[in-house]
Parts: C-alpha cells; structure tokens; sequence
C-alpha cells in the first residue's frame, strides 16, 4: 500500500510541530524517520496512523484521502515505544483483541482466530507462551507480541515508534535483525520511528531525516551519509568535522589560503569533511595545514585536534594510532571527500 | 559472602546507620500493644470464656441474623452502587476538564471529614417521609427512612470515597498509550472502555469495593438515625451490639463483636489477596 | 486555504469521547454527588439557621453545648498528639529500617481502619467494666475510666490510631534513607538529623495526617457513644450532643451543633485540597483510609 503525506502541517497550541511536510512512502518499503528528539518524527507517524489529525494537508493511502477515516477504520498496525500491551490480557489475547473486537459480521470464528493467533505466535518465535501474561514476559518478547498484535488485523500498513527505545543494547541489536527478516519475508509497507542512526541506516530502504518539523533530507543510507544535502544531516549522521571558509575563483579558501579543494560558488561557505575519510600529506601545496592541540584514543584511531589558520579554526581529524603526531607538532592533510554549503547571508 | 546471606537469616533487623530505631520500633510496638491489641485481645479472651454452645446460641438467635443480614445486605448493595457510580466518578474526575472539577474533588472526601452523627441527622432529615426528598416518595407508599433502603443510602454516603479514591490513581497511571493501541486494532471506544481500560481497573475496583463494604457492615453513627431500628427489619449489628451492652448482655455483645471482628479480618485479607495477586500478575495495584 | 479547512472533517481524538457523552457522564456523576453529598451537607445548615440566627446561636452557647464543645477539644487535644507522635515514631522505624514482621506491624497499623467502631468501644467497656477484671480493682482506688474523659480519649485515640502513620509510612518510604545517612556521615546526630533534615521533608505530610486524625478525633461517635455514659455536660462529646438533642427531637438545636461540626469538615477539606495543591496530590500519601 501506497502511502502519501501531502503538505501536512499540524500544530499543538500554535506551535508548528510538523511544517509542510510531504513525503511519498511506495509499497513494500521499509523506511525510518530519522531525527533528533523534538524533530516531528513521531508526529508524523501518528498522523499517518490517524491518532492526531493534521491541522492542514492531506495523508492518502494508495491515493485515496484518508482524512475522513478514523483511526479504527484506516487498518494500520501501530506498534508503541513502551508495547502497550494489555496487562490483563494474556499473549494469546493480546495477539486475538484486534480480530475479536470487530463487529460481529467481518468477526472470523473463533478456532480461526485461535489458529491466526498460534500462526502469528510461531511467525514471533514465542510458541508456548501463550498463556502468559505480560508482565511475564522480557522486553523484547513483549515487543515482538505487540508486533503480532498490530499484524493480525492484516494492516495495510505497518508503523513503529521507536520500537527498540525501550530495549536494552544487546536484544535491540537481535531484534532489528529480526525486525528486516521480518519484512523481508511479509513484505509490509512498513515506518519506524527511530532517533538511532545506527539502527536507521541498518535497516531502512530509504531514510527520512527530520528537524525541526521539516524533512530534512529523503533517500538511502548510502545517499544520506555520502551526500548529505544540508549541513544538519551532515552533522546529525556520522561524524563531521567542519571549518568556515569561503568559496572564490572555483576554489575554496580558508582565510587568505587555498586547501586544493574546487567549489562552484562564490561568498562564505562552511566546509564539512568526516573526520577519517582524509589523507594524511607530507609536502603541502594547496592542503590544510594545521598544530595538534589535543589528542585523545578512540577505539581504533587517534583522534586529534586541530587548529588552523594560526588558532582561527579548530578541526578534529583522526589518524592510525601509531601515527607520530604530537602536541605542537605540525599536520597537513586533506579531505577525501567533503561537503561544502553556502552560509546564508 | 554466604556467611552474610547465613547470618541475615536469623537476623531480625538489617544493619543500618541511622540511629533510633529500638527507641521508635519499641516506643510504637508499646503503644500499639496498649491502645490495640491488649483491648482486642480481651475482646477475643472474653469470646471464648463463652461455652460453644452459648455462642451458638447468640449466633443462631433470630434478631442476631436478622441484624447480621441487614448489615451485610445493605453495606453489599451500598458498596456495589459506589463501584459503579465510583468509577464513572472517577472518569469524569481524571478526563474531564469542567468548570468546578476541583471542587468536586475536593467533595468527594467530605464523608470521610464529616462527622457520622451529622451525616446521620441530615440524612434522615433529608428522607424522613416529611423531609426534603422523602416527601416526594411518601405519596406513593415508599418509605426510606427507617426501612433497609434508608440504611443502604447512609451506607452509599459513607463507602463512596473508599472507592473513588482507590480508583483515582490507578486510573490516573492508565497509559493513553494503551487506550490507542485498542483503537489502532479497530476497536471502538466503547470496546476500549469496557474491554480493555476497566478490566485492567479490575483490581483497584474490587479493593475500593472491598474497603467501602468492610466500612459499611461496621457503620454506625450515620447509619441509627435514618434506620428506625426496627428489630428484625432495619436493625444493623453495630446496634445490636449497643443494645446488648445496654441490657448488661455483656456475652451478647461480645459474641457479636467477634463475628464482626472476624469477617473484617477476612474482609482485609480479602483485599490484601486482591492486591498480592494482581501485583504477580499486572506487576501493579 | 478556507475551502480545505471547511470540508476537513473534525475527527474526535481515538483516546476521547463525544461532548455528548461527556456531558452524559459529567452530568450523572453531579447530580449522583449532588444527591449523595451536598445535599447532606446543604441541609445541616439549612435546618441550623431555619429558627434565626440568635436561636442558632443560644444552641451553641447553651451551658451543655458549650460543655460538650469544650469536651471535644480537650478529648482531640489530647488523642491527635499522641497519634502524631506515635505516627512519627512507627513511620521512623518502618521507613528507614529493615526488620522481620514489617508488613505484619503495617497491617496491624491499619487495624482499627477495619473495625467498627462500636467495637473499638466496646473492647475498652470489657476492659474497664465493673463485670472486666480490672473494674473491681479500679472501683476500689476510684479511678475512673469508662463513662468519664479518659475512656473517651482511649476509645478516640483507637479509632484515629492509623491516620498519621499512615500518611507518614509510604511518604517516608519513598523518600528513602539517603538523606539521613548524609547528615550523619556530616556530623549531626540523630535528633539533629530529625529534626533538621527529616522533618522539614515531611512537613506536608505529616500536617495532612494530623489535619485528618483531628476531623475524626473530634467527629468520632460510634466508639465514643459506647463508653462515654451520656452524662450531659460531662461526658457528652459534641456528635453525642448532637444525638441527644435530635432524640428530643430539638431539631434546630441538633443542626445548629451539627453546623459546626461541618464547618469544621469543610475547613479540613479546604485545608486538605491546599495541602494536595501545595505538594502535589501523589505525594499526599496513600489518599486511602
């Protein structure tokens, strides 16, 4: 099922939570929301599952406007940060509550729903435990049970919200393994809402970087880390290291001296480069040429810091471990890749 | 370290810097011991100085179950009214934003602050068959005070803040998170309500219910005025009691009091099981 | 612009219900409390002033009232301060120690909450009575207990036993001993520690018991009635007094000692709500009793 947000914007008490938004979701697709907390993510999840309706704009579903359809009638399968399971309910009745609310004509019978409720049980490798409560069960089997829960309604479309938040590093790591079998073998249309980068890149198709109530940027994990479009998504995925310079005669400058970096444009400009996708210079013609003001270990490199320009400028760059690099010492370099925006103004 | 687990086991108190605590626990166990249980236990001391068959006797006696039936009957319709209209009280409290919210939940405890003896007269001023509202019945035949319906309505006063304030806060913890989840499952509000957000209210319900009933069967001062004190009619046990001690029946009354002493005590374990069990099997009250 | 927003339906939030139904529900919970509550309360003061305010007033100044009035002050004086220190000294040992029986000690705390009170009279007529053991010798050096102010003060102190231990246990649990241990470890001692550390956390807490302990201590009947002997102008309390008159059917006299009384319960609770405000109703302890 197609999912389409057009020009949705939504405000809580006049604050603009959501700001013209649109945003074309295809069948099939797995896709993150990405962004920090604040950033609308999980408004516009909610929107789209019709548990808020937007204050403009339209969300269709397979090109049809859903505006008019309430939440119960839109057929999605929304799974919660904290599951929102049923504590009185066992597992069994937890995963059956979407089939046995139904009104009594589109109700199947219950050996049907028994056996629905003991396929998905299977399907969530927790077989046997039907008989459970909630409370009985660990984080990440209650995840997985609210997940058979929102799929025995045959969603059309399936939405998570932060559906690893609440577990902790190691089972979120099994599950989201699990969560891509998943897909890859129901083929849901589904979005997950998640401020985890790691997570987002991992295992959507297509990212979706939100700030501040707008999309930042659409696209892969290879678009969004590689090309990031604007300086936030540079900043905000991976790890950036930048520096103010200036774009003149295709060049970029830094202060009064070119780096050996073309750029088409002209005025102030901020340079974004990752901090270990850099060479590493003897001589230097036309190349950043810095002091080593701090060092510290990371896991698999050195991590320095730098200053340019005569202390003007500070960048953080990371070097092998055995890299002579020492306080004071000079340091040239260049970027392999990099990004440069023009600052506004 | 298993030397430690072993003297934990026969240790009765932890070790714990602060000090003072042999001067509280014994000053408390002391004045617990005289102002409680020496006193009750006199009253179970005297209860069984009594020959079985005496006690029976008492029991069995037709005013006695009269008087029984009478305070368990209405205190169990009383509390069963407070739970429904208790919970939907409480909706009302903990959803609704009105004009006057406040106020009424300020009210709620008003039974709890107003002396028994004044909500006694007032109620039975109120539905005496001359008074405010028993007037509107009296022509047509039905009587409230002084009948068991009258008793039942003092009991309703007296028992509905047991239930609303035991249902509050539970009802306040409900995760709308929960209430979404239903709707996002295509169930309606109505199936929302009665399937998904009072069974999990279940608990807290039957112990407001529980508490309300256990205050109602001892209920004595709002109850005397309005009930007429019919014997075998709108006479309640706590009265009997009195009017045992009265006529110098010290056995009477002390075998009455036992009974009543007894079912308050299951009464309390009751709830203290309802709260056990649902605390295993929610992981909350 | 306008067009889209006019053909925008306006979907109810999942988590609501119509206005209908609110008012539906809004309206039966009022008028269930207005019928079952105020009323109640509308008609103490209604009946109390029906004869005028100066017969409103010769009710209350009457010597009797005014000898029951004083009764039950002296009788509250003297139970609510025993309670508040026991409450203090059984939430200290229960709140920052861990000791063997604890529930067991917290269930017997809340003990005269499930009795009746008439029963909380009675063990203390079968305790002091001439028929008891005790009453002979008590008779012989002329102590008197039952029908006289220290069995009302027992039988008052037994049924408000529970109320400040009972706000002070779970508000003392939940602040845990860290604070305590603090001071110590600082140099002060355990009263200092009290008095200067534990007690300004508490404060709130333990007003609102005592705010609640007092409304009962002075309010009690049941209990009250069984061992007071209903002497007039001496061990009338102001709901026995309040019972004699309506027995005479002196209604206006009745009302005009029960209006105080429900001013005095309309004070608590004002006093109460305040409380909750000023630190948070979920702190206001258990709210149940």
């Amino acid at each position: 099922m197609d999912v389409s947000v057009s020009h949705v914007t939504k405000e809580f008490a006049r604050f603009p939570a959501l700001n013209d938004v649109s945003l074309d979701i295809h069948s099939g697709e797995l896709i993150a929301l990405l962004g920090p907390s604040g950033s609308g993510k999980t408004t516009l999840l909610r929107l789209i599952a019709g548990l808020d309706q937007p204050t403009d704009g339209q969300i269709l579903f397979g090109g049809e406007d859903a505006s008019h359809k309430s939440v119960q009638e839109r057929n999605i399968g929304f799974v919660f940060q904290h599951y929102a399971l049923f504590r009185h309910m066992t597992v069994a009745e937890n995963i059956g509550f979407g089939l046995k609310v139904r009104p009594a004509a589109a109700r199947p019978p219950k050996t049907e729903i028994r056996r629905r409720v003991g396929e998905l049980l299977e399907m969530i490798q927790l077989s046997g435990l039907e008989k459970r409560y909630p409370n009985q069960l660990s984080g990440g089997q209650r995840q997985r049970v609210a997940l058979a829960r929102a799929m025995a309604i045959e969603p059309r479309v399936l939405l998570l919200d932060e559906p690893f938040g609440a577990l902790d590093a190691k089972v979120r790591k099994e599950l989201r393994k699990w969560l891509r079998d998943f897909h890859d073998r129901t083929g849901h249309t589904t979005v997950f809402v998640t401020h985890d980068q790691e997570e987002a890149l991992e295992l959507a198709d297509r990212v979706v970087v939100m700030s501040q109530g707008r999309i930042e940027q659409v696209g892969s994990a290879d678009d969004v880390y590689d090309r990031p479009s604007s300086p936030f998504v540079h900043r905000f995925i991976g790890e950036a290291s930048e520096v103010a310079v200036r774009m003149e005669d295709g060049e970029v400058w830094i202060d009064d001296r070119t780096v050996g970096l073309k750029a088409d444009g002209n005025g102030p400009a901020r340079l974004f480069f990752r901090p270990h996708d850099l060479e590493l210079l003897t001589g230097c013609g036309g190349c950043f040429e810095g002091v080593v003001v701090g060092s510290r270990r990371l896991a698999g490199a050195r991590r320095l810091e730098v200053e340019l320009g005569g202390g003007r400028h500070r960048v953080e760059i990371d070097v092998p471990v055995d890299h002579p690099a020492a306080m004071k010492s000079g340091l040239n370099f260049r970027p392999r890749h990099w990004r440069v925006f023009p600052v506004a103004g | 370290m298993t030397s430690a687990t072993a003297f934990k086991r026969w240790r009765v108190k932890e070790p714990s810097i602060i000090p003072g605590f042999g001067l509280t626990l014994g000053f408390s166990l002391a004045y617990l011991s005289l102002i409680i249980l020496i006193p009750l236990a006199g009253l179970v001391w005297r209860a069984s100085s009594l020959s079985g068959a005496e006690l029976l006797a008492i029991l069995t006696d037709a005013r006695t179950l009269a008087a029984l039936k009478v305070s368990f009957g209405t205190a169990l319709i009383a509390a069963a009214v407070n739970a429904v209209f208790g919970v939907l009280i409480c909706w009302v409290l903990v959803r609704y934003d009105f004009p006057g919210r406040r106020l009424i939940d300020a009210m709620v405890d008003l039974p709890f602050a107003l002396p028994t003896a004044v909500a006694g007269i007032s109620l039975s001023a109120l539905y005496a068959p001359q008074g405010w509202i028993g007037a509107w019945f009296a022509p047509f035949g039905i009587r409230i005070a002084y009948t068991p319906i009258g008793i039942t309505i003092a009991l309703i006063f007296i028992g509905l803040p047991f239930v609303v304030r035991t249902v509050q806060p539970v009802m306040e913890e409900i995760d709308r998170d929960v209430e979404e989840a239903a709707a996002t499952l295509g169930a309606n509000r109505f199936q929302t309500v009665f399937k998904v957000l009072l069974p999990g209210l279940a608990p807290a319900i039957l112990t407001g219910f529980a508490l309300a009933f256990a205050r109602g069967v001892g209920e004595y001062g709002s109850v005397v005025f309005i009930a007429g004190n019919i014997p075998y009619v709108s006479e309640i046990a706590p009265l009997l009691i009195v009017i045992r001690l009265e006529e110098f029946n010290y056995a009477g009354a002390t075998a009455i009091a036992t009974i009543m002493l007894a079912i308050s005590f299951a009464m309390l374990l009751v709830i203290n099981l309802i709260q056990a069990w649902s605390r295993a099997r929610y992981g909350h009250d | 612009m306008t067009d889209r927003m006019l053909r925008k339906p306006h979907l109810r939030s999942p988590t609501d219900e119509t206005l209908l139904t609110k008012l539906v529900l809004i309206g039966i919970g009022g008028s269930f409390l207005a019928f079952f509550l105020f009323l109640p309360l509308i008609v103490v003061f209604v009946e109390a002033f029906r004869n005028g305010i100066g017969r409103y007033w010769d009710a209350l100044v009457e010597p009797d009232a005014a000898a029951a009035i004083r009764l039950t002050l002296t009788v509250a004086a003297i139970a609510v301060p025993l309670n508040l220190v026991f409450g203090v000294a059984a939430a200290w040992a229960i709140a920052k120690f861990e000791f063997r029986g604890k529930a067991f000690l917290i269930t017997l705390i809340d003990l005269p909450f499930s009795i009746s009170p008439v029963i909380s009279g009675l063990v203390y007529v079968l305790l002091f009575g001439s028929q008891s053991l005790l009453g002979p010798i008590l008779k012989r050096y002329g102590i008197e207990i039952l029908f006289a102010v220290p069995g009302i003060v027992l039988a008052t102190v037994f049924v408000t036993f529970p109320f400040v231990a009972r706000e002070l246990i779970p508000l003392m649990q939940d602040q845990g001993t860290g604070d305590e241990e603090a001071a110590l470890s600082l140099g002060a001692s355990g009263w200092q520690t009290f008095r200067f550390v534990t007690l300004p956390n508490i404060k709130w807490g333990l007003l609102y018991g005592v705010l609640l302990c007092n409304a009962r201590a002075m309010g009690e009947f049941g209990a009250v009635s069984v061992v007071s002997g209903h002497i007039r102008g001496l061990t009338n309390t102001m709901p026995l007094h309040v019972e004699i008159l309506y027995n005479e059917y002196n209604m206006a006299a009745a009302f005009a000692v029960a209006s105080l009384l429900a001013a005095l319960a309309l004070v608590t609770l004002a006093l109460k709500t305040l409380l909750e405000i000023r630190f948070d109703a979920g702190n206001a302890g258990g709210r149940r009793h």
